[in-house]
């Protein structure tokens, strides 16, 4: 089993294997340019269920926000639109990083990919801790999940706690896998050869950033 | 061990998967896409033996008028843990699961799948479900399998456990969806075009994809009614201004599609086994191919057809119904080329092909009643009737488990090495014939005379249908015990043999080992031809 620790990270030299020296049971049952090629296609196809988790929640807070038109405009109003414009800032900035991440890692720059990957994550960090604030102001207004005016805005405040609750699941999520791909920057284990965990991880977390894209308009600025 | 089976094929067996490497903890660790098969397969027998006493209880309870042992709460318990059990725990894995782990990579010519580990995780997310299912027993729900809201957010019973298990289910199945869907465009062997694949990795495909878009769809639902069951958010309920028929809508947004993941492969497998005892080729096989795709795409497109008695608009009804009736076209072609292999050919009765021909059988009762549910003023009368159970029932046990079933026998050598009594798998193929029809047959004509579905309890002129009903569930399950405990000895104690191709066939798969090492191939194969074609290759 030790050698199954080794599958996709550095050792590439079984490309030609001759079936005498046949390899480890399932260590290397592909070369490094088709394990290349099928990680990206994996992501992509997760990005694509992502993408669908999310949608049930967009079409809720559609048909909801028919419904309940003036209940909707009311409680879109509540939200700090400024709060949420600079958490777009943040987000933005670091998708910026991490796409830097990616570039750095495809040059086999290790430590620049460390130094971006961090930004992402403080960023992640910072995004966190500006909507902690948003829902603790939710909070001591009566208006968080079993408040006193959380029936007034009970429809809004619903489907927002679910959209922003697992977006910010995500961007926790976001931020081990930035962490997990970082630590390999740090064993200096990328090279032009070899880079696919910072650029799935960056896949990963661009979707996260792209949904907030979405969620800001659609909560803080339509209402 | 056995000194007596010391032949030419005993260095093929000490190289086996089954043999090598050795130990318990070398099978749970494993990263083998066969040993993962078979690892599922172990966790839904079990399953499909508990939902099979689930669904034996019930019948016992209706083979009389009045209450002969099980009192109204306990029985909408039994259906609704039938329901789960079957579906999400057995048959939605079933056989993308056992058999497309088994035979995908084999098929492709691969040494594994994309992403062996993935594979293992996916199986211990499913283990993770079924023990919270396992968990949710103590305090079971009694919703249904459908957990319609409002009901499923006000009753008492174990709904958060239930819905809980069915999300995390719902994981692995994307994740072995997205596994498979990497592996068919990545790991194929050289030669092996897009239309020289085998036409059950086709349904593979199909069926993969639908697992990877719709699965979430229904994770999500299931999370939002857990999290209005525990916050009180307003959402499915309408007390607190949520919309029931918005969980209708997202609940068969997936499961209508789900019963695709149920029987699409079961059509591939169907695919395989008729040319090999037909001695032809797949007659129209890019039609099959193209109609795989086509039900995979339409049936994303159909799922209000489940709510045309639920409060939907007039128009949108509609387009249901006709969009529903296009499902029809492409299932319809799949069984004329079924047919149209076996026309002239040189047929022999295998148990595979017994199985292949009830299944075309019980598909083509199946698929017309289904074109009767679709037609919307039929569907007002029939919809909660027993029609639609007996419906269902011809279509995923009719379908999906005789599918199941019927590649177990066919890869049985494959995945063994050993030969079947065929004697007693025909038999038990009899009995589940029999069974099956006697079971559900009736149940047509019950709800065509108003019998509606899960109730406890009817008047007494419907007593003689619902008592012929239960008998034949009961040589049914008879039949499924016999078949699966016949192929459980011949696995741990029948004679082995060491033909790679005892049927004489030509997909890739035949040409590794029986059973095959843990590489599968000993060189790459290449592909220079079809996969059905017969009389026009030489096999050796």
């Amino acid at each position: 089993m030790s050698s199954v620790a080794q599958h996709g990270t550095t050792d590439f030299g079984s490309m030609d294997t001759a079936p005498e020296h046949r390899a480890p049971p399932h260590v290397h049952h592909m070369d490094a340019v088709t394990a290349y090629h099928a990680a990206k296609l994996g992501m992509w196809l997760f990005l694509a269920t992502e993408i669908l988790l999310f949608a049930v929640l967009f079409t809720a807070f559609a048909i909801f926000k028919w419904y309940y038109f003036a209940e909707f405009h009311a409680a879109s109003k509540e939200l700090n639109w400024k709060l949420g414009m600079f958490n777009t800032a943040v987000l933005l900035f670091s998708s910026f990083t991490a796409a830097l991440a990616v570039d750095a890692a495809q040059h086999g720059q290790n430590r620049k990919v460390v130094k971006n990957l961090f930004i992402s994550i403080a960023c992640g960090g910072i995004f966190l801790i500006v909507k902690a604030i948003e829902y603790g102001a939710k909070y001591s207004h009566g208006m968080f999940i079993g408040g006193e005016h959380f029936h007034q805005f009970s429809n809004f405040l619903s489907i927002y706690y679910c959209l922003t609750g697992l977006h910010a699941l995500h961007v926790v999520i976001g931020m081990i896998v930035l962490f997990w791909a970082s630590t390999k920057a740090m064993r200096r284990m990328y090279s032009p050869v070899y880079y696919t965990p910072v650029e799935l991880g960056a896949l990963y977390w661009h979707l996260v950033d792209l949904i907030w894209i979405y969620l800001f308009p659609l909560l803080y600025l339509i209402g | 061990m056995d000194k007596q089976d010391m032949n030419e094929g005993q260095s093929v067996f000490n190289l086996s998967y089954l043999k090598q490497p050795k130990g318990l903890w070398s099978w749970l660790v494993t990263l083998d896409h066969k040993r993962i098969a078979l690892l599922y397969l172990s966790a839904l027998i079990v399953f499909f033996f508990l939902g099979g006493v689930f669904a034996l209880l019930m019948r016992l309870e209706l083979a009389h008028v009045g209450k002969q042992m099980i009192d109204p709460d306990t029985y909408n318990i039994l259906f609704t843990l039938h329901g789960v059990i079957m579906i999400f725990l057995f048959i939605v894995p079933g056989i993308p699961a056992v058999l497309g782990n088994f035979c995908l990579p084999l098929m492709l010519g691969a040494k594994d799948v994309a992403f062996p580990r993935l594979n293992l995780f996916s199986y211990y997310i499913y283990v993770a479900g079924a023990i919270m299912a396992i968990i949710g027993l103590s305090n079971p729900a009694d919703t249904g399998w459908t957990f319609y809201a409002p009901y499923s957010v006000r009753t008492s019973t174990g709904v958060i456990m239930m819905t809980a298990a069915a999300f995390v289910l719902g994981f692995s199945s994307i994740l072995t969806g997205l596994n498979f869907i990497v592996t068919i465009h990545r790991m194929r062997a050289p030669g092996l075009t897009w239309f020289r694949l085998p036409v059950f990795v086709w349904g593979i495909y199909a069926t993969s994809v639908i697992q990877v878009l719709a699965t979430p769809v229904v994770g999500m639902s299931l999370v939002l009614l857990i999290v209005e069951r525990m916050f009180g958010l307003g959402i499915f309920d309408p007390k607190l201004g949520g919309d029931p028929v918005l969980f209708q809508h997202l609940f068969w947004f997936y499961s209508h599609p789900v019963v695709y993941i149920m029987v699409l492969p079961a059509f591939g497998i169907v695919g395989e086994v008729i040319p090999v005892f037909s001695r032809k080729p797949l007659f129209g096989y890019k039609m099959v191919v193209f109609s795989s795709v086509g039900i995979a795409a339409i049936g994303f497109f159909v799922w209000a057809h489940h709510m045309f008695v639920a409060g939907i608009s007039d128009p949108s009804a509609k387009i249901f119904s006709i969009v529903t009736f296009a499902v029809a076209v492409p299932t319809a072609i799949k069984v004329f080329n079924w047919v149209s292999t076996m026309y002239r050919g040189s047929i022999s009765l295998t148990t595979p092909m017994l199985y292949a021909m009830a299944f075309v059988f019980l598909f083509l009762i199946a698929g017309t009643t289904g074109v009767y549910l679709a037609t919307l003023a039929v569907d007002v009368f029939y919809h909660d009737t027993y029609f639609v159970v007996a419906h269902f029932h011809y279509t995923i046990q009719g379908g999906a488990v005789i599918g199941l079933i019927m590649g177990l026998h066919y890869w049985f050598p494959k995945i063994s090495g050993k030969h079947y009594n065929t004697i007693v798998a025909n038999i038990a193929w009899a009995l589940i014939m029999i069974g099956f029809n006697l079971t559900f047959l009736p149940q047509f004509v019950l709800g065509m005379e108003g019998m509606p579905r899960r109730y406890y309890d009817y008047p007494a002129e419907f007593q003689n249908l619902h008592t012929i009903s239960t008998v034949g569930a009961f040589i049914n399950g008879v039949g499924y015990m016999m078949a699966l405990i016949n192929l459980f000895v011949t696995f741990v104690w029948g004679k082995r043999f060491a033909e790679a191709n005892p049927y004489e066939a030509i997909g890739l798969e035949w040409r590794a080992p029986s059973p095959p090492p843990t590489e599968n191939f000993d060189q790459q194969p290449i592909v220079n031809h079809g996969p059905y074609d017969y009389g026009r290759v030489a096999l050796h």
